[in-house]
């Protein structure tokens, strides 16, 4: 993979393009500036990390790469289409269809079996419930619940709940998939079976990008960006992954 | 996304908090049954009041003697008083002296038990009069016939009987053609009335009615008239037939003023107006009853619904970070409100015809078609209106602010 990212160098597919974000909190003097004028592109099947202490930004780069909130100032093209000037309706689409989200708390529907909630971006598409059902239960065999789909939340551990949510964000076959701090809430044997999941997910071609402040959560990333006040201050290779993978 | 996916997100919704689903939908639900029984009560209190006033008959102007109405001053001035006779009658039915009233009979009331064989009755209404009579009191026979005009000049002992007279004297037998001995007199039943109904105070059932020649021949004596039953031509007649009755009666018992006279009026028409008009009052003050607690419901029903949404503000972000269109979302909370509403008025409407069927405080509700479907109109609307505002708050969150709360 990593072989095939190198050869297609000269006209990489593009995945995420974002120039000049700026992220702007308050009003003159009191203002805060969340980004501070972000330039970032990532390719087709990269796997890069978003490292950073927390107010560095990496959760508002996060959210606007995610099309979750907008920009004060920048322009931001995913999978080649301009998103900051989409209006509700189209965002909503695109969120469905190109983004594939992982949070911190899972974020579940509660009282809803594993397998509904895999099937309800698809349903949000207008995907047929057969269609739905073959693609989520397809998902979940991925993330190894297949024998776990008619769980309820509550009835997971954590771990478990998390690869449901990978689940989801996979049934869409999204351009990208985010997640945002995917291993903060999970021991680290779950958290093992996430990154591998993650690397197997990047293997197979899918775009991962993690946000993560933990240092071995971001040595799996093929890529990876420091973030300081708004602002990326370095963006590196990871060798050791790059020759592994 | 189409709207069968999104009716099973909101009942999915619904079940998710059973108990509130099921509060919210008992308040809506009681909003619209006692909308429904309250009207329904008024309206049966005043269909009882019109029924019976019906049956008085409503052309119809009843002649007493006295001027000071019931009771023992009442009779003691009586004594100084002109009594009602059968020329009073007559005159009362000469076209030319009373041309708005169309007949009138007299009546001479009295207290007797009847007997067949070992059954006794002691009907509460026991009355001589003329055939005219059973027109001007809305008495009907449903069973047999009326005696006639010939029967009165030949004093025949024929009785017609009310229901409750005919069961407790033969039960299920026949009546007609039996004789029966009312204070030791033979009379031959020749007709059973339709059911009348208690009118409050007595059985309207309890009754017998004869040729007041036969009844004055043998029971009573030749005594004054209890009273003199006049039949307007119509019921808008009825104040004119009245003039003309002070006119005829002033005149033949030499009354000096209106305040001295020795008889008095009583216009059925009049009384039902009164009372009408007070069941009409009772009505309203029960529908505004309802009307309140129907908009206490509906304000349950926003109130669930904006902790609803503000509970699942989370639920929210996530479904639109996922790509919830907003319409979707907003739909879900619409049709989420719209069931509860729609389930709480149906329930509403069953539980009213339900409780319709009971009696209550004496009153036999009538359930009105028009107050059925007022109520679950206005629940539905009410579940539409008030829902909208939460449902269009939830669809309006921008996803980061959702997800991040907590």
């Amino acid at each position: 993979m990593a072989a095939a990212l190198v050869d297609n160098k000269s006209q990489p597919h593009i995945v995420i393009d974002v120039k000049g974000a700026v992220k702007k909190y308050g009003e003159g003097a009191a203002s805060i500036y969340a980004l501070a004028g972000v330039d970032l592109q990532i390719a087709a099947g990269e796997y890069v990390a978003i490292m950073g202490p927390s107010g560095s930004g990496k959760s508002t780069l996060m959210n606007i790469m995610g099309a979750l909130d907008n920009m004060t100032a920048g322009s931001y093209f995913l999978d080649g289409i301009e998103v900051s000037s989409m209006d509700e309706n189209a965002l909503s689409v695109v969120r469905g269809r190109k983004i594939g989200f992982i949070f911190q708390s899972f974020n579940l529907i509660p009282r809803t079996t594993a397998l509904a909630n895999v099937e309800l971006p698809l349903a949000y598409q207008g995907i047929k419930s057969a269609e739905r059902k073959k693609r989520a239960l397809a998902a979940l065999k991925v993330v190894g619940l297949e024998d776990r789909v008619t769980h309820e939340p509550t009835e997971l551990s954590g771990g478990q709940q998390q690869r449901v949510a990978v689940a989801r964000a996979l049934a869409t076959r999204p351009a990208l998939l985010l997640a945002d701090e995917p291993t903060g809430a999970l021991d680290s044997k779950s958290t093992e079976d996430l990154l591998d999941l993650f690397d197997q997910i990047n293997h197979a071609g899918r775009t991962v990008v993690v946000i993560t402040h933990e240092a071995d959560v971001a040595a799996r990333a093929k890529r990876v960006l420091r973030m300081k006040d708004g602002k990326i201050i370095s963006d590196t290779l990871n060798p050791a992954r790059m020759v592994s993978a | 996304m189409n709207i069968f996916e999104i009716i099973r997100f909101a009942l999915r919704g619904l079940t998710i908090n059973r108990l509130r689903t099921f509060l919210t939908t008992l308040g809506i639900m009681i909003g619209v049954s006692s909308v429904i029984i309250l009207t329904a009560v008024g309206n049966g209190s005043s269909k009882a009041v019109q029924d019976s006033l019906d049956r008085l008959g409503t052309n119809s102007i009843q002649v007493r003697s006295g001027n000071l109405g019931f009771g023992p001053r009442a009779q003691a001035v009586s004594n100084n008083t002109t009594p009602l006779t059968i020329l009073d009658a007559v005159a009362l039915n000469d076209p030319k002296q009373v041309p708005s009233v169309k007949q009138s009979a007299p009546v001479a009331n009295a207290n007797s038990t009847c007997v067949n064989g070992s059954s006794t009755s002691t009907p509460s209404t026991f009355s001589g009069t003329w055939p005219a009579y059973f027109e001007a009191s809305n008495t009907k026979v449903a069973k047999g016939n009326y005696f006639s005009t010939d029967d009165v000049d030949q004093g025949r002992r024929l009785a017609v009987i009310g229901t409750t007279t005919a069961t407790e004297l033969f039960g299920t037998d026949n009546p007609i053609n039996q004789v029966i001995r009312c204070s030791g007199i033979p009379f031959t039943v020749i007709g059973v009335t339709e059911v009348k109904g208690s009118t409050g105070f007595q059985d309207g059932d309890s009754l017998f009615i004869a040729p007041i020649t036969a009844v004055e021949n043998s029971i009573t004596g030749y005594q004054p008239l209890s009273s003199i039953i006049v039949e307007a031509k119509s019921s808008k007649l009825t104040d004119q037939a009245q003039a003309e009755i002070q006119t005829v009666l002033d005149a033949r018992h030499r009354v000096k003023s209106s305040t001295s006279r020795d008889y008095r009026l009583f216009n059925q028409a009049s009384l039902l107006a009164t009372s009408s008009s007070s069941s009409k009052v009772f009505t309203v003050l029960l529908a505004a009853v309802a009307g309140i607690s129907l908009l206490v419901g509906g304000i349950g029903i926003t109130n669930i619904m904006l902790v609803t949404v503000i509970e699942r503000t989370r639920e929210i972000g996530i479904r639109k970070a996922i790509g919830a269109p907003k319409g979707v979302i907003l739909s879900q909370f619409l049709i989420e409100a719209t069931i509860l509403s729609l389930v709480g008025g149906a329930l509403g409407v069953v539980a009213g015809f339900i409780g319709s069927h009971f009696t209550i405080v004496g009153v036999k509700p009538v359930i009105m078609p028009s107050s059925v479907f007022l109520a679950f109109g206005v629940s539905v609307l009410i579940g539409l209106f008030f829902g909208s505002y939460p449902a269009s708050r939830a669809a309006s969150l921008r996803p980061i602010e959702a997800l991040r709360h907590e």
